[in-house]
């Protein structure tokens, strides 16, 4: 019997909990272990052959990038499986929330290590639909579904042109492993398929971190359970596009193609979500936008390419995991504890939640860029950056400068607001949450208090080493420090804060206006992504009415005309046919076993095809099938014939059975039909002998069956050849065609078991 | 089903005896014709007579595992033996040998043969004998 | 022999092609299970036919010693037996459950997912 959902969850939702703490907690605790390499900049390569006849190896690159992320996938992830256990522990299906988030975990782990870009492919595929089934969890509802369908139509999409990418810079560079191709930028760089293979990858790198103008899905996916939210959207899938540009910048980047596909893009993500951030009343959602933010300026600073630039964009990737992370856990307490996440309704919750507001003021104060928190380090290298450049200066340095100061009021919104002041009603009396909730942002917290304060371990662990795999240079020097000298980037931070001020004072009104705003333009993403798939709908509808005529006789005619056209046509083109057959070389010799047999299974099949009683058409059938049974068995093949006579009985068991309750043939065509039919049929059979008659008039290609002949009993120690091409040279064949018997015979009992439906095709319950 | 005391009598031998065939079939199909798809077939053919004798419920009782779990644990069984070469650093699904008491010195001395391929031939011989009975069992229920 | 088994495997597929343009659903049965007879000795005689002795290894020896019929065709056509069966057995099946629920084994008349009326509506 099965289990009924609540007790699926009280039996297996401790265990699975605790599981799944336990599994990302040991990753991170054995990646830990590379850390001395990589920190000395010695990237670590280890790997087994997966299908070495198509160079797909199973291989792991742990470099500083990798490791970076690893740690940041891993680390979050037991903080955000530890704080599923409370915040979703009671759902009754916490298990299968589990084993999808333990599915993206792999997912995501085996993105930023692989060094085989096939493999990384089909571990970002895995992140796509895991995704998928995480953003729809709540799949009861129809906005949940929806942003599920969006997200994994995005990204799948930009995944597919990832893969042809893929294909054409493996083809250009001659190796599908990450470690050789990043070798090679500047044969990648020359090559005339180069645009082309940038653009392949920016798609996929644009969909999956949501860059404009593919960022939509992101805010959307806010449908997921809180914890999903955390851990996809801040800290890890949406960023698997930032680590793929990242990871490419060696063997793409440099290009002008690159530079202002990335810096615009980027820089118009940057800007644009974080005055939409400002927009938004629900804190889930502002934090949202802030993550599209960073996204955009880890995408622009990937794309400015100096050593500097990539020094800021590792400091801030890290420094924004941190925060983002603490943040959306803590909205998501505030959100479990009082019900709402509405910026207008929560005031006051400090007092009643005093380690939940401890925890989300660092990551707050760390988003606003403030010292001696982390954030203002990672700001202010990405300010020392912008300075720096020698192009698009005011570009990159102004877009920075627009989105801290938006950070700065984001970050007022999300914690100032609902933790101070005096405490407002809210749907649920407020309380402090459980331990295995709150202590996930306040050790976030406290990574970006400790990491702001000791800015030589931040850089030695993760900005130091990532610096050098991006960059390519494991000369170059990094250098974090907190503050120095009064310079042009730290003056920057100071009218950042202000103005980042005078905009929190008044950004209600703000938030009016900005509101006004875009109800005023017309260009809307969202709405425009349901027309685009209603013309789709309707696209597929028209081509289904052109083809799909409802007649299963129509289509299976039209079948076999397509295939009479096709041989036909080639034999006719490639003039095939060499008519000057040895018909009495070929009947020469023949006993009258050999005639009997023949005359047997064509007289067979006739009778089959023209009788109008079943039982005739079943003995015929019999008599085809012990005539093919035969001719296995002159010609030296007694484990076919075995089979095909077991089977031969098998299926006239099976027919007998089934003919209990079957009416009788009738009178099967009409007889307008017949003609055609019979013709279509006749040519059918005639370009089949044809066929035949050139391959055995052709030569024979024995290699295989001479090797197969000679191998058998040295390598195999088997005397009879087709059970062991069968059971051990091609076992892997063997396995696929039992597992189609087993599906063929499941799916079978299914029908017969399964569901019964009326004969208005009304299953008596609902239909949909 | 058919109500024939000689044939529900002789069924009783007649499966016994097919069952030991079909196992007999599918150890020697490695040198000699048969192997696990045939064996598996005269496993299968022989409950179908019993199911004809006796009537499906009865096969079922005495087969005491649902066809579709025994297609199933063969389909583990087969695919096991295929996992089983990589722990010895081989690609999947290469068989891996054993020659219980075999002189080394004699390279036609196998001994007596285990390997990895043989556990592959059983998987094969459950699942055909699962399917078919699986098949064959539920279309005689529903008539 | 093998042109003259060309020549059966041609009335074979015929045939057929013949029982599945029909429109009674179990003639098409019929004509899938001649239609996996006839590929099977498509393959198993385009490994030419040997009627010499079947591909096993004597005693004693590590190769066969004389010619032996091709091992190859004959391993494909093993397991497309198998697999066949259980394609006829599945399509049986929903041969018998479709009369079951539906009452006719005419495929004209099996109109469920595609509805005549939705059609016509479409089409306005």
């Amino acid at each position: 019997m099965a289990k009924s959902e609540a007790e699926v969850a009280r039996v297996y939702g401790g265990p699975a909990g605790w599981i799944s703490v336990a599994i990302p907690a040991a990753i991170f605790v054995w990646m830990l272990q590379y850390m001395g390499a990589v920190a000395a900049g010695q990237p670590v390569l280890v790997g087994i052959d997966w299908v070495p006849s198509m160079d797909i190896r199973l291989s792991v690159l742990i470099d500083g990038l990798s490791l970076t992320f690893a740690l940041l996938i891993s680390g979050i992830g037991t903080l955000v499986t530890l704080y599923s256990t409370k915040y979703l522990g009671n759902h009754p299906e916490y298990p299968r929330f589990v084993l999808f988030l333990m599915l993206f975990m792999v997912g995501m782990l085996g993105l930023v290590l692989s060094d085989n870009l096939i493999a990384l492919f089909v571990f970002w595929e895995i992140t796509t639909i895991s995704s998928y089934l995480l953003i729809g969890f709540s799949s009861d509802e129809a906005k949940s579904r929806r942003s599920a369908l969006q997200a994994l139509l995005v990204t799948g999409t930009g995944g597919l042109a990832f893969l042809a990418g893929i294909i054409l810079l493996g083809n250009v560079a001659g190796s599908f492993e990450l470690s050789e191709v990043l070798g090679q930028g500047d044969v990648i760089r020359a090559h005339p398929l180069y645009p082309a293979i940038l653009i392949l990858f920016l798609a996929g790198a644009f969909t999956k971190s949501a860059q404009f103008p593919f960022h939509f899905w992101l805010p959307n996916a806010m449908a997921a359970p809180t914890p999903v939210s955390a851990y996809l959207h801040s800290a890890t899938m949406v960023k698997g596009g930032v680590y793929l540009m990242a990871r490419m910048n060696p063997a793409l980047g440099g290009t002008d193609a690159w530079f202002w596909a990335l810096v615009i893009a980027g820089g118009f993500t940057t800007v644009f979500a974080s005055v939409l951030a400002i927009r938004q009343t629900d804190i889930k959602q502002v934090l949202a936008y802030t993550t599209l933010m960073a996204l955009g300026a880890l995408t622009l600073f990937i794309g400015a390419g100096t050593a500097a630039a990539i020094t800021g964009m590792m400091a801030f990737l890290v420094v924004h995991s941190l925060y983002k992370a603490a943040l959306f856990l803590m909205i998501g307490i505030v959100d479990h504890e009082t019900g709402t996440r509405d910026v207008d309704t929560l005031r006051g919750l400090g007092r009643k939640m005093p380690l939940t507001f401890l925890g989300g003021a660092i990551a707050a104060l760390s988003m606003a860029g403030i010292p001696p928190l982390v954030g203002f380090i990672g700001k202010e290298f990405l300010y020392k950056a912008g300075l720096d450049m020698d192009r698009a200066t005011l570009w990159i340095t102004g877009t920075i400068f627009a989105a801290s100061a938006l950070m700065f009021v984001a970050a007022g919104i999300s914690v100032l607001r609902p933790f101070t002041g005096k405490l407002a009603q809210t749907p649920q009396t407020p309380h402090e949450g459980p331990w295995a909730m709150w202590i996930g942002p306040l050790l976030l917290g406290s990574l970006s208090l400790g990491f702001g304060l000791f800015p030589d371990t931040l850089e030695a662990w993760f900005v130091a080493p990532g610096t050098w795999a991006v960059y390519g240079d494991y000369g170059y020097a990094v250098d974090l420090y907190l503050f120095r000298e009064v310079n042009a980037a730290f003056l920057l931070s100071l009218a950042t804060f202000a103005t980042g001020a005078v905009l929190y004072a008044i950004h209600r009104p703000l938030r009016g206006w900005l509101g006004r705003v875009f109800e005023a333009n017309p260009i809307k993403f969202d709405p425009g992504w349901d027309r685009v798939l209603d013309g789709l709908k309707a696209l597929a509808g028209w081509q289904t009415r052109l083809l799909q005529s409802g007649v299963l006789q129509r289509y299976i005619f039209t079948v076999f005309l397509t295939l009479a056209v096709g041989i036909g046509a080639t034999i006719w083109a490639k003039d095939a046919m060499d008519f000057r057959i040895d018909w009495v070389g070929s009947v020469e010799g023949l006993q009258f076993k050999h005639w009997a047999v023949v005359v047997f299974v064509t007289a067979g099949a006739i009778l089959t095809a023209i009788t109008t009683s079943r039982m005739t058409a079943i003995a015929a059938l019999g008599v085809v099938g012990i005539g093919v049974a035969l001719i296995f068995i002159i010609f030296s093949a007694p484990d076919v014939a075995i089979t095909q006579l077991l089977v031969e009985v098998l299926v006239v068991v099976l027919v007998a059975v089934a003919m209990l309750k079957l009416p009788q043939l009738g009178l099967a065509r009409d007889r307008k039909r017949r003609p055609v039919h019979a013709a279509l049929a006749g040519t059918i059979g005639v370009l089949v002998t044809m066929v035949m008659i050139g391959v055995v008039q052709g030569n024979i290609d024995r290699r295989l069956t001479d090797f197969f002949e000679v191998a058998s009993w040295p390598e195999a120690y088997g005397r009879n050849i087709v059970n062991v091409i069968l059971v051990d040279f091609r076992a892997i064949d063997t396995f696929g065609e039992i597992a189609v018997v087993v599906i063929a015979a499941l799916a079978a009992y299914a029908l017969l078991r399964g569901t019964r439906y009326d004969r208005n095709g009304d299953k008596p319950e609902d239909r949909t | 089903m058919m109500n024939s005391i000689i044939l529900n009598a002789a069924t009783r031998l007649v499966v016994a005896l097919l069952l030991l065939f079909s196992v007999f079939m599918l150890l020697r199909g490695h040198n000699l014709p048969g192997g696990g798809f045939i064996g598996g077939l005269i496993g299968a053919t022989g409950f179908v007579l019993h199911s004809i004798a006796m009537g499906a419920q009865a096969t079922r009782d005495t087969l005491r595992y649902e066809p579709q779990n025994i297609a199933m644990i063969g389909l583990g069984i087969a695919l096991a033996a295929g996992v089983f070469a990589v722990f010895f650093g081989d690609a999947f699904f290469t068989g891996q040998w054993w020659f219980a008491g075999a002189d080394p010195a004699d390279p036609d001395d196998k001994g007596i043969p285990i390997s990895s391929v043989l556990v592959f031939d059983i998987g094969v011989y459950l699942v055909v004998f699962g399917s078919l009975l699986t098949l064959v069992l539920a279309l005689e229920e529903e008539v | 022999m093998e042109l003259l088994i060309a020549i059966m495997v041609g009335v074979l597929v015929a045939a057929s092609v013949y029982l599945m343009l029909a429109r009674n659903v179990l003639r098409f049965l019929f004509g899938l299970i001649l239609i996996s007879n006839a590929a099977n000795l498509v393959i198993f005689a385009s490994g030419r036919l040997t009627p010499q002795s079947p591909p096993l290894i004597p005693e004693g020896a590590d190769a066969p010693v004389e010619l032996v019929a091709n091992a190859l065709p004959q391993a494909l056509v093993l397991t497309a037996i198998v697999i066949g069966f259980g394609l006829f057995a599945f399509a049986l099946t929903l041969v018998y459950r479709t009369y079951q629920n539906l009452g006719t084994l005419n495929s004209d008349e099996m109109r469920l997912a595609e509805p005549v009326e939705a059609k016509a509506e479409a089409r306005k």
